[in-house]
């Protein structure tokens, strides 16, 4: 049932579109060091809603056309460093967004919907520099209502890191349902898991409301600490120390 | 830089909110939001991004959003590599916005929850004309918003190295509400790059006791760390 991470992410082809969780939720590392490895290009990256070190190695090793994410950053550990030298030297292509529109232009896609509309943003040179974005007037209201249209973002492929699968390839996110929200959208799911256990997740009723159901995962390959150095829920916590001397510049891929 | 006076005086301002969130890099405002629990009893609610200790959502990273949306959240926290007089916050880049000099992380939520959470605290400790501007280079979150735009929340305050400021919306202008041990009128408006209202005397910034920070420092110890371990680190020497 599971696959090899090279296998894995040999389903990735250049120039797709790929969505990727933020630091906190399950970052499929080990898989983008495999894919790094493959020679990937010209893809576009999509946060959802934020990224980290996984973006700054893709566009490190030369992977990334485009970038679209309300904020790529190493959080504490300060800023994504080939990410802001590629803005600044205009290598990538930068669609700067922001969280709520990211999550909404994916539930759109969940949804098979062509737009969504969403609050706020009027006003801010985020929405200014989005063609792709348009305000309308609420066809709702009577009176002046401007609100913005979001077209919906259908990614090629999903890509995370969780804690196990079960024997049906059923996926355990926990609380992390924007993992699921990105599975829903995408055309691909691909999963990395610490381990996959013989038992069905189905047959206990409190997991249930955690588990991201088989009919969207398309490849699982099992990754141990396949997350490092970013952490996962109850399995290991981020390392520090790593993320610490990669955000001064020691290369990543060749320090580990 | 007195990170415990910071947390004290956001704490305070902070006041009895019902619910309280705090999103991506904000070690100090989560600090002050756990302050304000306990000051609460316990009552408020506060919802901490990226923690499982500190944060009651089921629905995934979208809920923070979703239930802001809905008028669930009272109080947010907001900063800005530039904040101008107008409070319109930047949180992207210095100078063109195709060939920026300087690149941050990038606007995250700020475009929107700026306008929905009814009152939003602006945190920058660099106070310097640097960081406060005539005009912010890009708008990441605009400070005010067209009458007929759709705007239930935006910018309560604006906390700084220096200084407290209030904002008056009616006048769409800060004004000086308090000065941290060190700091005066003047030197708090040689180091801030737009106007704002002033009064005729300063008041100076409650200093925390050694109670207080004691306080303090265990919340970051046993809450602030979980999400923000290099803050925690540097904060306990």
């Amino acid at each position: 049932m599971t696959e090899s991470l090279q296998e894995l992410v040999a389903r990735i082809p250049d120039g797709a579109m790929l969505v990727v969780p933020p630091d906190y939720s399950g970052v499929a590392i080990a898989a983008t060091r495999a894919l790094v490895e493959r020679g990937v290009r010209d893809l576009h990256v999509v946060a959802s809603p934020s990224s980290g070190i996984q973006s700054d190695l893709l566009i490190a090793a030369g992977c990334v056309r485009t970038m679209e994410a309300a904020a790529v950053t190493l959080g504490e550990f300060g800023v994504a460093p080939a990410f802001n030298a590629a803005v600044r030297a205009g290598s990538i292509r930068m669609l700067d967004s922001t969280c709520p529109a990211l999550h909404a232009a994916l539930n759109a896609a969940e949804k098979g919907l062509p737009f969504i509309p969403l609050r706020g943003l009027i006003g801010s040179d985020v929405l200014r520099h989005r063609p792709d974005w348009k305000t309308i007037q609420n066809p709702f209201s009577d009176t002046p209502d401007p609100i913005v249209l979001l077209p919906a973002i259908r990614p090629d492929i999903a890509l995370f890191h969780a804690a196990a699968a079960d024997r049906e390839g059923n996926v355990w996110v926990g609380r992390r349902l924007e993992l699921s929200v990105m599975a829903h959208a995408a055309r691909q799911t691909l999963v990395t898991v610490e381990r996959v256990l013989d038992t069905c997740f189905f047959d206990r009723e409190e997991l249930v409301p955690g588990v991201l159901p088989s009919l969207y995962v398309t490849a699982i390959a099992v990754a141990e600490r396949g997350a490092w150095p970013l952490g996962i829920d109850e399995e290991y916590e981020p390392d520090a120390e790593a993320q610490a001397r990669y955000a001064r510049g020691a290369l990543f891929m060749e320090t580990v | 830089m007195d990170a415990a006076l910071l947390i004290n005086a956001i704490a305070e301002l902070i006041g009895d909110a019902g619910h309280v969130a705090t999103g991506a890099l904000s070690p100090i405002p989560m600090a002050a939001s756990m302050l304000a629990r306990r000051r609460s009893g316990g009552k408020m609610r506060v919802t901490v991004l990226g923690s499982r200790r500190n944060s009651r959502f089921t629905g995934g990273a979208k809920e923070l959003f979703d239930s802001a949306a809905q008028g669930r959240i009272d109080v947010f926290f907001l900063s800005g590599a530039q904040i101008d007089g107008e409070a319109n916050i930047n949180l992207l880049s210095i100078g063109d916005y195709e060939k920026p000099k300087v690149r941050f992380s990038g606007s995250f939520g700020s475009p929107y929850l700026y306008m929905l959470v009814p009152r939003v605290i602006l945190f920058r400790p660099e106070h310097d004309r640097r960081a406060l501007v005539p005009k912010v280079d890009f708008i990441s979150a605009p400070g005010w918003s067209e009458p007929e735009v759709y705007r239930p929340g935006g910018p309560a305050a604006l906390v700084t190295g220096k200084c407290l400021f209030d904002w008056r919306k009616d006048e769409r202008r800060f004004a000086l509400r308090s000065a941290h041990p060190g700091e005066d009128a003047a030197s708090i408006r040689a180091a801030t790059g737009f106007d704002y209202a002033e009064p005729a005397t300063v008041p100076t910034t409650p200093v925390p006791d050694a109670a207080l920070r004691e306080e303090i420092r265990d919340l970051v110890r046993s809450e602030v760390a979980e999400v923000y371990p290099r803050f925690a680190e540097e904060f306990a020497v």
